[in-house]
């Protein structure tokens, strides 16, 4: 690319042609992703009425600087004092993140041999391998949430066979736990865990290792101090790619979880279709996104990075 | 990595499939049962599938979520293009931080909030409602998946082709669609298919972004699943996994045919 010369015709003409490639879906973004979560933020600060819409204070812009004003005094707190001192809140955000946390450690336990297995299978197959996993992420989600049902009730099949099998003697409550829940999230985010582990682990150069077991390394060692550290961004990108939105996951503990121990995706849920308490709704939201802001911004961080090492 | 695989690597890769398939595949043998009772195996029968054909709210439903799923990866895609264009071959320009944030946020953001902003901005737009309101916002979230799909393919291309192209004379606009768009159609395809079955498989967004007349198929099938098992629910799962399955069938034959057809281009020139 260079940039010398005078500015011909249609290299000013390509210089607007790029302006407009940009701005198009930069306008999108802006209006249906970056506005609305001001939005959001900006309700969190309201309060509910029984009215339409159901929160004041309401901006009226005919109203000029004085609308503006009495907008502004009219923001509170309230929500977020409510979502602090109602442990039902406190608790909702800590369950989250533990069976976040205990669903991602355990997807990494699974997802790491398989995409090991499949970065060392013959190149010809690998293809067909990670299609073969990213299959089910294409059969919709809800589908492969009620399969689980099927299994798992109380009458499913999985009692069957462990009572065939004289693992167990009656039946077993496996719905409505948080085990229902976990297995469920495993068995979703399974895709988004193997395949950047997958990414990473493919193009290792493999001379290394020949040179590990060279130098007399053993193999398991070689596996510890060799693969498992180049893997790392690998595990990174998986592990928040499942982590984030498992802790905002609404579908899963609601078809297969109890209802005593709700997650915020529920919480939040309830708030807005139920109570109809917008600005609550909206208050649980930003402090989800508070939250997950760190790991948000790895993420993001680390996706950058792959694009410019590329 | 070659060295080949050992019997541990063969075993994880086999149990890990099958944890995958194993719920899918008892899914399927059960929406062919002839009991009414979902545990109870009651012989070979196709007779849920008649039911299903006789549910008109189901199949109102269906029809709902097939147009907004190929008007969403529409636009999508097309979105979704240029995006990976910019992000690509811009260059540096103010704003690329910023601009590459957005791209990449939808990707991880929880779709509960990404559901809850939407239809808070259409409520403050004051804006009516249904098909259309869920149509935008499916867009939004699966551009950015469709983003990564065609930027991946962009990033591992040849450009000295355009290059030769415009050193002919050929201006950057006709370049892009004689020159650049044939080469990357694959990946726009499968952009579009993945925008397409998210956007046919999405519970919360849609519930929230959606108004009084458009039911998608996932809402209705939510509503009946959470008053409990039914055999027509395993009839309807069983015929969208079959549509998914032909579909990516079907593409994967295509684009190893296209592949194919370069590779011997490629050894006649």
């Amino acid at each position: 690319m260079s940039a010398t010369g005078n500015p011909s015709a249609p290299r000013r003409r390509s210089r607007w042609g790029r302006r407009i490639l940009i701005l198009v879906p930069a306008l999108w973004l802006i209006v249906f992703f970056v506005m609305p979560a001001l939005i959001v933020l900006k309700i969190s600060l309201s309060q509910t009425v029984i009215a339409q819409p159901p929160y004041i204070p309401v901006l009226d812009m005919s109203a000029g600087w004085q609308g503006l004003r009495d907008f502004v005094a009219g923001l509170s707190l309230d929500s977020y004092r409510m979502l602090g001192s109602d442990t039902l809140y406190v608790f909702s955000y800590l369950h989250s993140l533990v069976i976040a946390g205990l669903s991602t450690a355990i997807l990494l336990l699974i997802g790491y041999p398989m995409a090991y297995g499949i970065a060392r299978s013959p190149r010809r197959a690998q293809p067909i391998l990670v299609m073969a996993v990213f299959l089910p992420f294409l059969t919709a989600f809800l589908i492969r949430i009620y399969a689980w049902i099927n299994i798992l009730q109380r009458e499913g099949l999985l009692n069957d066979a462990l009572m065939a099998l004289g693992i167990i003697s009656e039946p077993v409550v496996w719905l409505s736990t948080d085990t229902a829940v976990v297995i469920g999230i495993v068995y979703s985010y399974l895709p988004f865990m193997v395949l950047p582990l997958y990414a990473s682990l493919e193009k290792m150069d493999e001379s290394l290792l020949e040179a590990a077991a060279d130098l007399g390394c053993p193999q398991w060692k070689a596996f510890w101090l060799v693969t498992v550290p180049l893997s790392a961004p690998g595990v990174m990108a998986g592990a928040l790619l499942c982590f984030i939105p498992i802790a905002g996951e609404f579908v899963i503990p609601d078809l297969l979880g109890g209802s005593s121990s709700l997650m915020i995706g529920q919480t939040l849920w309830t708030e807005f279709f139920q109570n109809r308490d917008w600005p609550v709704a909206s208050a649980v939201a930003i402090a989800l996104l508070a939250i997950l802001l760190v790991p948000i911004l790895i993420y993001q961080h680390l996706q950058m990075r792959a694009l410019r090492d590329r | 990595m070659r060295k080949g695989p050992s019997d541990f690597n063969v075993t994880a890769v086999a149990l890990g499939l099958a944890f995958l398939y194993l719920p899918i595949a008892i899914l399927v043998i059960y929406s062919f049962n002839a009991s009414r009772l979902v545990t109870v195996w009651g012989g070979w029968s196709t007779r849920w599938y008649v039911a299903l054909l006789n549910d008109s709210a189901m199949l109102d439903a269906a029809w709902t979520s097939l147009r907004i799923a190929a008007l969403s990866a529409t636009g999508a895609t097309v979105l979704g293009t240029l995006i990976a264009v910019v992000l690509v071959r811009a260059g540096r320009f103010p704003g690329r931080t910023a601009f590459s944030a957005m791209v990449y946020a939808p990707l991880v953001m929880p779709e509960v909030i990404t559901g809850l902003s939407l239809l808070l901005l259409f409520v403050a737009l004051n804006v009516d409602r249904g098909f259309w309101t869920v149509t935008i916002a499916h867009t939004t979230v699966t551009l950015s998946f469709a983003t990564v799909v065609i930027q991946s393919r962009l990033l591992s291309f040849d450009r000295s082709l355009e290059e030769a192209a415009m050193d002919l004379g050929c201006p950057p606009l006709r370049t892009f669609f004689t020159v650049t768009l044939p080469l990357i159609f694959p990946a726009i395809a499968a952009g579009w298919m993945l925008a397409f079955t998210l956007s046919f498989d999405d519970l919360v967004i849609a519930s929230f972004s959606t108004g009084p007349g458009a039911t998608t198929l996932p809402m209705r099938i939510y509503s009946e699943v959470r008053l409990g098992v039914k055999p027509e629910i395993n009839a309807i799962c069983t015929l969208m996994i079959t549509v998914v399955a032909l579909g990516v069938v079907v593409a994967s034959l295509a684009s190893k045919r296209s592949a194919s057809a370069r590779e011997r281009q490629g050894a006649a020139g």
